[in-house]
């Protein structure tokens, strides 16, 4: 055991060295395709980040401002003019409203993946059913989901709302993300963990509770994350199952199609804000487990 | 298993079928039943069995063009994001030595994945726009007298733009593929003489099949089911096949809306059962 474990500790290196000359072994210093695939992925990022920031930058003109460049002045008019002006709609309420679905998503989300993911760990009858059926959902077309929901809701006579019908449309997106991300977290968690637990006398719950949870924390916490975002910009699946009142993404697409100013742009920075800080949190929180954790292990 | 496990592994998915029946299963046999309805023109629907609504969308040239169109821009689509998508993670995993660094640039590339699909979407108005940075620093320099037409609203921009969103779905998959290739069989094949064109072709290609299946389906699904990115993005330019469906639907035509989804539906089924023969998908999302 002893032996095993330095053996463990020692690998690493080894392994890294082979890593760091399996490309270029022969040769000194980078092979010319590193320089080629270094442009090509700065060239990407750059493409990937470009146009967003064109936007917020956009989004600061004054009342001249237009659509493209150059910039019109400097001021948050436009942000005002978002909250302020009735004719862009009911930006606040709509805010409001996506960000109190995306939590109940959230919450949902996380609870119903960790328990798929425990029920996947091991093969039970007709989980081949329960699988494919998820992946259905992932792959179906959102727009057509949304009408067949729009059309159940018809058929027994329910009106659909953001807090009812769009929590289950939604969750039919999140879901089959939230088990896939419990599919990786589950397959890194060593099961003699639970059986050490059980074998010290903890209940089920316990175990659960005690060793389970924390340890699949930070996977957790992705699920959240993915959560939060896909339900707060979703649309698609959202369209015909919110009823009467739009959610933030609905609200988007009736600007885009109705709004010339750079009030749309306002709203982009916006919302692309909430999203950074959501995605600043989660993974600052996943960082901070694994970063104590780093901390513990040699004291054990 | 015994009984008592299986009960219990059913009780955990029982949450996520409550979802899945009531908001997957039953939706889509709602829309294959209401394609064989009629319409009163009301919105409402008479429960008449008829095959008239499939009728009328394989006898309409506009349908096939709709398909084709929407066709054309999945394959343009997946072509450009499989390329970048497969370099980009082949970058991160086999030349950034640094696992850290490797890490931080892969987070870079996901971080837009979490945001507005349709904010990122209309970010290229500014630099595609017959007035923006692209055809601006193009007079400036000289290289055109007269901004060039085709940027935005056009098929160009809707695959700028879906390229610009989707890559990140080949990425991912290709970089976890990737990373579990075993750094030794490359280093054994350096050894036994491969060039680096054997290595890509007889190593990586085969061992990221996987990743880049997994991508494809992502890739294909999202935009043969995209209405959103082709209506603003062409301009009005462009129909597609869920475009078409959506108006139906504006206009209460919802029988022959339900149709169009079936039809859909299948033609997505049987691409993504194409992809799936060359991989076992479970094996892979589960391992």
């Amino acid at each position: 055991m002893n032996a095993a474990v330095r053996g463990a500790v020692a690998a690493p290196p080894v392994s890294k060295a082979v890593v760091a000359h399996a490309i270029a072994p022969r040769a000194q210093g980078r092979p010319w395709t590193f320089y080629v695939l270094s442009t090509v992925f700065v060239l990407y990022v750059l493409a990937l980040y470009g146009p967003m920031i064109c936007i917020y930058v956009l989004s600061f003109q004054d009342v001249r401002g237009g659509l493209v460049f150059p910039m019109k002045g400097l001021s948050l008019h436009w942000f005002v003019d978002l909250f302020t002006q009735v004719r862009t709609g009911d930006v606040k309420g709509s805010f409001e409203r996506s960000i109190k679905l995306a939590a109940i998503v959230t919450v949902a989300t996380v609870i119903m993946s960790f328990l798929a993911g425990w029920a996947f760990r091991r093969r039970f009858t007709g989980d081949g059913v329960v699988f494919y059926l998820m992946i259905g959902s992932l792959v179906a077309p959102g727009l057509v989901l949304s009408i067949g929901v729009g059309l159940v809701l018809h058929f027994i006579g329910v009106e659909g709302a953001w807090y009812t019908s769009a929590i289950g449309a939604q969750l039919s997106w999140t879901l089959p993300f939230g088990v896939l991300v419990m599919f990786a977290v589950m397959s890194r968690f060593d099961r003699t963990w639970e059986e050490a637990a059980y074998d010290l006398g903890a209940t089920r719950w316990q175990t659960i509770r005690l060793v389970v949870i924390p340890i699949l924390a930070p996977g957790l916490v992705a699920v959240a994350l993915f959560g939060f975002t896909l339900s707060y910009d979703e649309f698609a699946r959202t369209l015909q199952t919110a009823g009467s009142l739009n959610t933030l993404p609905l609200e988007i697409w009736t600007m885009t199609l109705n709004i010339t100013s750079p009030s749309l742009y306002a709203l982009g920075t916006v919302t692309t804000v909430i999203s950074f800080v959501i995605i600043a949190i989660c993974l600052g929180a996943i960082a901070s487990i694994q970063k104590r954790r780093a901390v513990r292990v040699p004291a054990i | 298993m015994s009984g008592r496990g299986q009960i219990l592994s059913w009780l955990y998915v029982t949450p996520l079928m409550l979802v899945l029946v009531p908001f997957f299963v039953a939706p889509i046999l709602v829309v294959l039943a209401a394609s064989f309805f009629q319409s009163d023109g009301f919105g409402g629907l008479i429960a008449d069995p008829t095959l008239q609504n499939y009728a009328d969308i394989f006898s309409s040239t506009l349908t096939a063009n709709l398909y084709i169109e929407t066709i054309k821009f999945t394959a343009l689509t997946w072509l450009f994001s499989m390329i970048i998508g497969f370099w980009v993670a082949y970058f991160l995993v086999f030349h950034v030595r640094n696992p850290l660094l490797a890490i931080g640039l892969f987070l870079l590339c996901t971080v837009p994945f979490w945001t507005s699909n349709i904010i990122r979407m209309i970010s290229w108005i500014p630099l595609l726009g017959k007035e923006g940075l692209i055809n601006t620093a193009l007079l400036r320099v000289g290289v055109i007298h007269e901004p060039l037409e085709f940027l935005l609203f056009s098929g160009f921009s809707v695959v700028v733009a879906y390229v610009h969103q989707l890559t990140i779905f080949m990425i991912v998959p290709i970089f976890n593929a990737m990373a579990r290739i075993d750094k030794r069989i490359v280093e054994a094949a350096l050894d036994a003489g491969a060039s680096r064109l054997d290595i890509m072709r007889m190593i990586i290609l085969p061992l990221s099949k996987n990743g880049i299946a997994l991508g494809s389906i992502f890739v294909v699904s999202i935009v043969m089911g995209d209405f959103f990115v082709i209506k603003v993005m062409s301009g009005g330019g462009s129909a597609s096949v869920v475009g078409a469906l959506y108006e139906d639907v504006g206009v209460l035509q919802y029988p022959s809306a339900a149709a169009s989804a079936v039809v859909l539906t299948i033609v997505v089924t049987l691409l993504v059962a194409l992809i799936l023969r060359t991989v076992d998908i479970r094996k892979e999302l589960t391992r």
